[in-house]
C-alpha cells in the first residue's frame, strides 16, 4: 500500500502504469471499507450459522463440555416431543390466520390512506404511530385493556350485549387476543402498500378511465398487478415476522394458559436460556429456520405466476 | 363550469408521486356531486378508524392518571377524575426507572456512533469504489438481511457468554461497529445517486479516499443517516430481547427489560395505574421522534418495501 501511495505522489510514473496502480490502490480501500462488514459477517453470521448447526449435534448446557450426540436432538424433536408440535401448532395457527388479515386489512387501509383529501398526512401519521411504540409497554397495554373484569375490551363488548371471554387467562382466547393485538401494529404494513400505490403511474388510470373502467376494474386491472410486487415483499417479510414472534407472547403470557400460546420462539428460549440446553435449542432452531425458508421459496417460485414487473415483458 | 368544478375536485395541489384514484378528466354533471359524497364518506370513514385505532393508546393516558380505586372501576371511567399524578413519582420509588433510561441511552449512543460510522464506511466502498467480488459481497449483504435471526442466536450468544462480555452492554453495542446490513443498504442506494464527479474532483484537489468520504459525501448524505439515527433509535429503545438474554443485573437492566420486572414485582394484584404510567414514559420519547421523524420515518420504510 505505500507503493501504491508512493506512485501516486511520483508524477513520473507512465500513465498506463499509474492507472493500474491507481486502481489496485481503489481496490484495497475498497475492500477496507467494507471489511467492517465483512468481519461481521464472518464473525456474526456464517460463522454463528456453522456453529449453530455443529452444536444442535451435541448436548451442551455451556457449563460442561459439549457432548456429541449426532442426530438425536432432531430424532427426539421430530419424533418424541408434545411442546414442539404444540409450538409448531401454535405459530402456523398465528401465522395463517394473521398473515391474510394483514395483508387484507393493511391494503384496505392504504388504500383509504391514499385517497386525495385534505389533512390525510394526519391520519397517515396516526395510523402508523402504534407500529413504532416499544412492543413490550404495547403489550401490557393490551393485557391491562384485555383484563377479563375491569378491561375496556369487555367493557365495549358489553355494550353491545356481548359477554367478554377471559383472553389471556382462557387457553380458548389467548391467541385470538394476540391476533387481535398484532392487528394495532396495521400501519406498519399500511405505509409500505401507501408507498407501492404512489408508485403507480396516474396515467394508467386516466387511460382507463377514458376507456370507462369503474372502480373494481381499475382496481383488479391497474392497481393491484401493479402493487404485486410490494405484496410479494410484505408477504415474505411478514411471514418470516410472524414466524419468529416472541415479545408479546413472552410478555403476555409465557406461552400459557395451558400452552395455549407456546409460541416457537418462546419454546426455543425456554430450552435454550431457560434449560440452558444449547443443543436442542440450536436444533429447534435449525427447523424454524428450514420451515421459514421452504415457505419463501414457496413464495419466491409462486412470484413467477402472479407478481407483475413493470421493466419486464408482459406475461399475456 | 368545468373550469370551476376541476379547482373544486382538486381540494390539495396536486402532489408529485400522489397518485390520482379519480383523475379530473372530463367533468361532468354528477360527478362533482359523487366525488364529494366519496370524500365525506372517507372522512368519515377514516375518523371512525382513527378513534379506534386512537383508543389504546388514550386508554393508556387515561389509566396511568388513575389511582387504583379508579383503575378498577365497572364501568369503566374514561377521564380519570380526580387526574392523580401520584403514579408518575411512584414508579420512580418503586424501581429504578432513571437508572433503566440512563442505561437505554448508553447503549444507544454506541449503537448510533457504531451505525453510523460502520454504514458510512461500507457503503462507501460498495456505491464508490471499485473493487474485485464487489457484486458478489453486495449480494451476500443482502441476502443476510433475510436470515432468520435464530439460527445465529445461540452460538452468538455461546461466543460472547465464553469471551466474558454476559452481563455486559458489550453484545448490544459492539455488533453495530460492524454495520447493519439493511442500513448499508439504504446508505448505498442512496450514495449511488449523487454524481461521481464529486468524488473525482476531491480526488484531484488532494484528497484521500476516506477524505472524500467525511468531507464530500457525508454532508450530502444527511437524509439517510437520519433514517439510520432514527431506525437505531426506535430499535434499541424497543429491543427486548437482546437486553433480556445478555443482562442480568437489574441495575443494568434498559427500560423495555425493566417493565417487565417492574410488572412482576406486583405479584399477581397488577396495579394497572402504575404500569401503565411506566409504558407511557416508555412511550413518551418515541412520541417525541415520531413527531420529528415522522416524514423520514414513513419514507425510510417505504423505500426499502419498493425495493422488495
Amino acid at each position: 500500500m505505500t507503493k501504491a501511495l508512493s506512485q501516486e505522489n511520483g508524477f513520473i510514473k507512465p500513465g498506463r502504469q499509474k492507472r493500474s496502480s491507481l486502481g489496485r490502490q481503489e481496490a484495497i480501500w475498497g475492500l477496507l471499507c467494507i471489511s467492517p462488514w465483512l468481519l461481521g459477517f464472518i464473525l456474526f453470521t456464517a460463522g454463528p450459522i456453522i456453529a449453530s448447526f455443529l452444536i444442535s449435534l451435541t448436548r451442551w448446557d455451556i457449563v460442561n463440555p459439549p457432548r456429541w450426540t449426532g442426530l438425536s436432538n432432531y430424532v427426539q424433536i421430530l419424533t418424541d416431543d408434545k411442546d414442539f408440535r404444540q409450538a409448531l401448532k401454535v405459530t402456523t395457527t398465528f401465522a395463517a390466520v394473521s398473515l391474510p388479515l394483514h395483508i387484507g386489512l393493511g391494503l384496505g387501509l392504504s388504500l383509504l390512506l391514499n385517497l386525495k383529501v385534505k389533512g390525510m398526512n394526519v391520519y397517515r401519521t396516526l395510523f402508523y404511530l402504534p407500529a413504532v411504540l416499544p412492543a413490550v409497554s404495547v403489550t401490557f397495554l393490551w393485557v391491562w385493556i384485555f383484563n377479563p373484569r375491569f378491561g375496556l375490551f369487555n367493557y365495549l363488548l358489553s355494550l353491545v350485549g356481548i359477554e367478554g371471554p377471559a383472553w389471556f387467562l382462557s387457553p380458548r382466547w389467548a391467541l385470538p387476543g394476540l391476533i387481535i393485538m398484532s392487528l394495532w401494529g396495521l400501519g406498519g404494513g399500511a405505509v409500505i402498500y401507501l408507498a407501492g400505490l404512489q408508485n403507480i403511474p396516474p396515467h394508467l388510470y386516466e387511460a382507463a378511465e377514458i376507456d370507462g373502467a369503474n372502480f373494481w376494474q381499475r382496481f383488479w386491472r391497474i392497481t393491484i398487478p401493479l402493487l404485486t410486487p410490494t405484496l410479494f415483499f410484505q408477504l415474505v417479510m411478514s411471514l418470516i415476522g410472524l414466524f419468529q414472534t416472541f415479545v408479546s407472547a413472552y410478555v403476555a403470557t409465557r406461552g400459557g394458559p395451558l400452552k395455549s400460546t407456546l409460541f416457537y420462539m418462546l419454546y426455543l428460549y425456554q430450552k435454550a436460556f431457560g434449560s440452558l440446553q444449547m443443543g436442542y435449542g440450536a436444533a429447534l432452531a435449525w427447523i424454524l429456520t428450514v420451515i421459514i425458508l421452504v415457505l419463501t421459496v414457496l413464495v419466491f417460485r409462486s412470484s413467477a405466476l402472479w407478481v407483475y414487473y413493470e421493466s419486464e415483458r408482459p406475461r399475456r | 363550469m368545468a373550469q370551476s368544478d376541476k379547482s373544486q375536485v382538486f381540494v390539495l395541489p396536486a402532489q408529485p408521486g400522489l397518485t390520482a384514484v379519480r383523475p379530473a378528466g372530463r367533468a361532468r354533471w354528477g360527478r362533482h356531486t359523487r366525488r364529494v359524497v366519496g370524500h365525506i364518506v372517507a372522512y368519515m370513514v377514516m375518523t371512525a378508524m382513527c378513534i379506534v385505532f386512537l383508543i389504546p393508546l388514550f386508554w393508556m393516558i387515561s389509566t396511568s392518571f388513575k389511582d387504583r380505586g379508579q383503575v378498577f372501576l365497572w364501568p369503566p371511567r374514561w377521564i380519570p377524575d380526580p387526574i392523580v399524578w401520584q403514579n408518575f413519582p411512584e414508579v420512580f420509588r418503586l424501581v429504578p426507572f432513571g437508572r433503566f433510561i440512563i442505561n437505554t441511552m448508553n447503549i444507544m449512543l454506541w449503537n448510533i456512533l457504531g451505525n453510523i460510522i460502520s454504514t458510512l464506511l461500507v457503503a462507501y466502498g460498495f456505491a464508490r469504489l471499485r473493487f474485485p467480488g464487489r457484486d458478489i459481497f453486495f449480494m451476500l449483504l443482502i441476502a443476510t438481511m433475510m436470515i432468520p435471526y435464530q439460527v445465529t442466536l445461540i452460538p452468538t450468544f455461546i461466543m460472547f457468554k465464553l469471551i466474558g462480555w454476559y452481563n455486559t452492554y458489550l453484545p448490544l453495542t459492539v455488533p453495530a461497529f460492524f454495520g447493519a446490513p439493511f442500513f448499508i443498504f439504504l446508505m448505498r442506494q442512496y450514495m449511488m445517486t449523487l454524481p461521481l464527479e464529486l468524488d473525482d474532483a476531491a480526488r484531484i484537489d488532494g484528497c484521500n479516499y476516506l477524505q472524500v468520504l467525511y468531507r464530500i459525501l457525508t454532508p450530502l448524505c444527511i437524509p439517510p443517516l437520519t433514517i439510520v439515527v432514527v431506525f437505531t433509535f426506535i430499535g434499541v429503545w424497543n429491543d427486548y430481547f437482546g437486553p433480556l438474554i445478555y443482562l442480568n443485573d437489574a441495575p443494568k437492566f434498559t427500560v423495555a427489560l425493566g417493565m417487565v420486572m417492574f410488572e412482576a414485582t406486583f405479584y399477581g394484584t397488577v396495579n394497572y395505574g402504575l404500569l401503565m404510567a411506566a409504558g407511557l414514559m416508555s412511550v413518551i420519547p418515541l412520541l417525541v421522534l415520531y413527531y420529528f421523524a415522522q416524514d423520514k420515518l414513513i419514507g425510510g420504510i417505504a423505500s426499502v418495501g419498493l425495493k422488495g
